[in-house]
């Protein structure tokens, strides 16, 4: 498939794909066993510039959006996607920095993301607020010295490993939804604290702790935005990430494509490979197709977001929504194809399995995320476009 | 600290076949890569620069493809390089290798450190490092797993010897051959990789070099080589069946033989 991609992007996707093989093959097996953070790896993707890939030039980036990321994603996703999460949370972390942050926030913080000599992290979940984000109670008092954070945080990619923090919280819980404000927060802020970090039934290499806010100050400067803005930035750099979620699922779905194939055309039963039988290779042409539709999905999403486009939360809903749904059936039949050995963790195939599933639940569960797509369906309709 | 690194293209594959002709090795078809050995001298190189500063200038002698090894060379940390090219420097043996690297490093304004592989993965010899330092003469140290320190003029390394390491203090400049313990060679990076890709690498030949063509390439080696030929392989090996105690007392009987016991 021709993808139309530039120099640049194929230069980021090699180099990722290199790094993906090199440096995390070797060790994936270990990591999703022991649930330990990447850190080795986040240092060999700082060293090889990939925390750049999505960072403004004037910031020590170099300038790519939302495709770059996604390429990236998508070839650390291939052969472990718990470590592609780990890298991709610290995209997510300073999104709202990007493109809502002012001039002396970016410079305080960027080029330190950009070198990956700081990680970041993203924190929206509560235990009252899933899907229903407006539930959220964490909240954010004026005070003379700045804001003062009260709350706990949920399910946080990222807690405790990473440096920087965008907290959703609220200014004023009276106005709800319309009440909350978007803060970066530092991780040596007094006040500011980790719970228990989470056993996972996949992406384990990643880290997802709590995070705890007791009377913790936070400085006037760190709000992001306006006062009031917080739900819009989150819903909006939600749409943002999703297609790398998708590009997450597309990674992983063909990391489990090529397992399958390489598994059936050497295992022999009968006297043949299973590879000859027509049962399998209907399959495998089902779960290339598949993966083939889902990356033109994600690639077409993220091209719409680096277009300028206005309006995106149909398209990414969209290309997350499939990614995810395909990642789980390839890596569901990949298994399959690898019969009794793939349910061991011998092989491959069973973490991948274990880890398409959050690709469907987080960044908006993909039932949450069919409603939004038939909400903007509708709407697309009233307006006769 | 002014750092200079020696690389080779060699064909990436074990699997090497050579023209019964021409005694030489058959390149075409067989992916180019830099000779694994360089590449830890390439790596330590550029940490000796990370932790001391100057400059890594990589030389590589070979046919115009061997700029490839000396882009990827800058994409992950090289400064400059320099191709040695001239179809004068064809066929070169050791000897007429280290002579057409020697009179090149010569050239430089200033070297301290000079970093060699242990040897290529297709020639073997490990001559190459040693004659240089001989050509340039400055002192040798060859193994090297290890560099302790540089101060006022003198480095500290390691070396590997059978019985395990010695500690050599050498004055600068100096070269040094390393083994792949030394480090885990670095992954390029994107902004490497771009500078890589518009880097100007000169090629310097015969003439920049101000060397007589006699002393270079096939005309300059000391060694011809006669005829290659793969050894053949000669299976000796016996499987000894039956009971356990008759198979042992058989081998018994024949390492007896054999007068091994």
């Amino acid at each position: 498939m021709e993808y139309f991609l530039t120099e640049q992007q194929k230069t980021i996707k090699a180099l990722a794909r290199r790094i993906a093989e090199e440096r995390i093959l070797p060790v994936r097996a270990e990591l999703d066993e022991k649930e330990e953070f990447p850190w080795a790896i986040m240092k060999d993707l700082a060293d090889a510039d990939m925390f750049r890939v999505f960072i403004p030039e004037e910031y020590d980036g170099l300038g790519g959006g939302c495709l770059e990321l996604c390429l990236v994603v998508e070839e650390l996703s291939r052969v472990c996607s718990g470590v592609a999460i780990s890298y991709a949370a610290t995209a997510l972390g300073c999104s709202s920095l990007l493109e809502y942050g002012n001039e002396e926030q970016k410079q305080k913080y960027l080029p330190d993301v950009a070198s990956g000599k700081r990680l970041a992290a993203f924190a929206l979940t509560e235990s009252t607020a899933g899907s229903d984000a407006s539930a959220i109670k964490t909240t954010a008092s004026r005070e003379k010295e700045g804001y003062v954070l009260n709350g706990t945080k949920q399910f946080i990619t990222n807690g405790g490993e990473a440096d920087i923090y965008t907290i959703i919280a609220l200014t004023n819980p009276e106005r709800g939804s319309r009440g909350a404000s978007a803060f970066l927060v530092d991780k040596d802020t007094p006040g500011f604290s980790f719970g228990k970090k989470e056993k996972k039934m996949g992406i384990r290499a990643s880290t997802t702790r709590e995070l705890i806010f007791r009377n913790c100050l936070v400085p006037e400067e760190n709000l992001i935005g306006k006062e009031g803005m917080g739900f819009i930035i989150t819903m909006r750099v939600l749409d943002r990430s999703r297609p790398g979620i998708g590009a997450q699922a597309v990674g992983l779905a063909q990391g489990a494509l090529e397992a399958a194939v390489d598994y059936a055309r050497q295992r022999i039963q009968f006297g043949h490979p299973i590879y000859s039988l027509q049962a399998v290779q209907h399959m495998l042409a089902e779960m290339a197709t598949q993966v083939e539709a889902a990356r033109l999905l994600v690639y077409a999403a993220a091209r719409t977001i680096d277009s300028g486009a206005k309006d995106f939360t149909e398209e990414a809903a969209m290309a997350k929504v499939f990614a995810s749904d395909t990642a789980m059936r390839v890596t569901t039949d990949a298994v399959q194809i690898f019969g009794g050995v793939g349910y061991m963790r011998d092989y491959p195939v069973e973490k991948m399995m274990r880890d398409a599933k959050i690709t469907q639940i987080y960044e908006g569960s993909n039932q949450v995320l069919r409603s939004t797509i038939a909400l903007e369906l509708r709407k697309r309709r009233a307006r006769r476009e | 600290m002014n750092i200079v690194v020696c690389l080779k293209q060699v064909p990436g594959t074990t699997e090497v076949r050579i023209d019964s002709q021409t005694n030489t090795l058959i390149r075409e078809g067989i992916k180019n890569i830099v000779n694994p050995f360089d590449t830890y001298a390439l790596e330590e190189g550029v940490r000796i620069k990370e932790r001391y500063g100057g400059k890594v200038t990589t030389v590589s002698m070979g046919p115009p493809q061997a700029e490839e090894v000396l882009r990827e060379a800058i994409s992950v940390g090289a400064d400059e390089a320099i191709l040695l090219s001239d179809s004068a420097f064809a066929g070169a043996d050791t000897l007429a290798t280290a002579y057409t690297l020697a009179r090149a490093i010569s050239k430089l304004e200033q070297y301290d450190i000079i970093i060699c592989g242990r040897q290529t993965i297709d020639g073997d010899t490990g001559q190459v490092g040693p004659e240089l330092a001989e050509m340039l003469g400055i002192p040798f140290v060859a193994y090297v797993s290890k560099i302790e320190g540089i101060d006022n003029g003198y480095m500290r390394v390691q070396r590997m010897v059978e019985e395990g390491h010695e500690v050599i203090e050498t004055p600068l400049p100096a070269v040094i051959t390393v083994v792949k313990e030394i480090n885990m060679p670095r992954l390029p990076s994107l902004r490497g990789l771009a500078k890589a890709k518009n880097a100007v690498i000169p090629v310097w030949a015969a003439q920049e070099l101000g060397v007589d063509r006699n002393t270079v390439g096939l005309l300059g080696s000391a060694t011809r080589v006669i005829k290659i030929f793969f050894p053949q392989r000669v299976h000796h090996g016996e499987i000894l069946q039956g009971e356990l105690d008759s198979q042992a007392d058989s081998l018994v009987n024949k390492l007896r033989q054999a007068r091994v016991i």
